[in-house]
């Protein structure tokens, strides 16, 4: 089956694991800047790392016929410096016409401080000012659900916003409810100890139904594995669900969410008449 | 929606797994109690026996009230608390 990674931090990836997810039916991933590991002292480090995010990692995913699309921010982590954080959100017009860039994230909060939510709120102001699609980060472990809260909180007092435009991200099972009665798309995020796992990823699907849902890897730099969408199918087919069910999660939803991005250019792999690889694909 | 397997079936397929992860967590318990030292007043201590609390209790959504459990409050009036603005 076809799937989409929505959420995958592939900089921190080697292309094997390109390789590896193309053999497991990945067509498609969409890569949020994040936090590195560590923090970076300029502007000009992010520009460096837009610059991979928009141009680099396109060509080492074509390589394995796979689209890559990003999201461009500085992430909440780095979001507590807010003079530099004002420097980059002044640098990410320069990359929003690039191919591939499909909105501003993942922006968000981390340990939910008065810094982070001025910088979230300036990059929604900076993505409703240039209509761009929102990817949203929310905090891990006991932050997340007080930061969930806040987050939908700005976003709610936004009139400005089109809902259907952004996903909140890592959701579970106390946050989903919020995100999807507020109408927001809702990501859940398979990780092997925080966040949600296969297993009860499906439960949310099980509670909630596949509307507006996704599941992403977010596979990263740390203990992660960018192949746990294929395991949540695998715990979709274990419980007797319909392929329709599970390709309207992993695929129609991801392709209908995306679409809504004018950076957007994917060409169904179904559609595809003869194999499109680059002819000097390893080319260096 | 709702799953299409039954209760009996799921306890079928589920058992050991269940069975293996609520040993885990009594052998971890064990070795808290075997070393040396107390967490008797650690807060975290205490979470994770309200935790059982409420696994052992016959009530639904579990997961959501141990996730609950384990987070920090929300608090309506954070935008006051931390003077922040918001976009209109």
């Amino acid at each position: 089956m076809y799937y989409i990674d929505p959420h995958i931090h592939m900089v921190s990836r080697t292309t094997d694991d390109y390789e590896s997810l193309a053999k497991m039916g990945c067509v498609a991933v969409s890569e949020p800047a994040f936090w590195a590991g560590f923090d970076r002292g300029s502007a000009d480090g992010f520009r460096d790392y837009f610059r991979q995010l928009t141009e680099f990692e396109q060509r080492r995913s074509g390589w394995y016929g796979i689209s890559h699309f990003t999201w461009l921010c500085i992430n909440a982590k780095e979001a507590e410096n807010v003079r530099l954080s004002r420097e980059v959100i002044a640098m990410i017009p320069e990359f929003l016409d690039k191919p591939g860039v499909l909105g501003i994230g993942e922006i968000g909060l981390n340990k939910n401080t008065k810094n982070e939510a001025i910088i979230f709120l300036e990059h929604v102001d900076l993505a409703v000012r240039t209509g761009e699609q929102i990817l949203i980060h929310t905090p891990h472990l006991e932050d997340k659900y007080p930061g969930t809260r806040m987050i939908l909180d700005m976003l709610t007092d936004d009139s400005r916003l089109d809902r259907g435009r952004v996903l909140v991200d890592h959701v579970e099972e106390h946050t989903i409810r919020h995100v999807l009665e507020d109408g927001f798309w809702a990501g859940m995020t398979l990780y092997p100890v925080s966040k949600c796992t296969p297993e009860r990823a499906v439960d949310m699907v099980e509670m909630y139904g596949p509307e507006r849902l996704l599941v992403n890897s977010a596979g990263d730099w740390g203990p992660s594995k960018p192949s746990a969408v294929p395991d949540f199918i695998l715990e979709l087919r274990k419980r007797g669900h319909s392929e329709s069910l599970i390709r309207r999660v992993v695929y129609e939803n991801p392709l209908t969410f995306f679409s809504q991005s004018r950076g957007f250019n994917f060409t169904p792999p179904d559609a595809v008449v003869a194999t499109e690889f680059p002819p000097s694909s390893f080319a260096r | 929606m709702s799953t299409p397997h039954t209760a009996a079936e799921i306890l079928e397929r589920e058992f050991l797994v269940v069975r293996a992860k609520l040993l885990e967590t009594a052998a971890a318990f064990d070795r808290l109690d075997r070393a040396e030292g107390s967490v008797a007043n650690d807060p975290r201590r205490q979470e994770l026996r309200q935790a059982l609390d409420v696994l052992a209790a016959d009530a639904p959504n579990r997961a959501e009230k141990l996730q609950l459990l384990f987070s920090l409050p929300y608090e309506p009036n954070w935008r006051k608390q931390l003077n922040v603005a918001t976009n209109k």
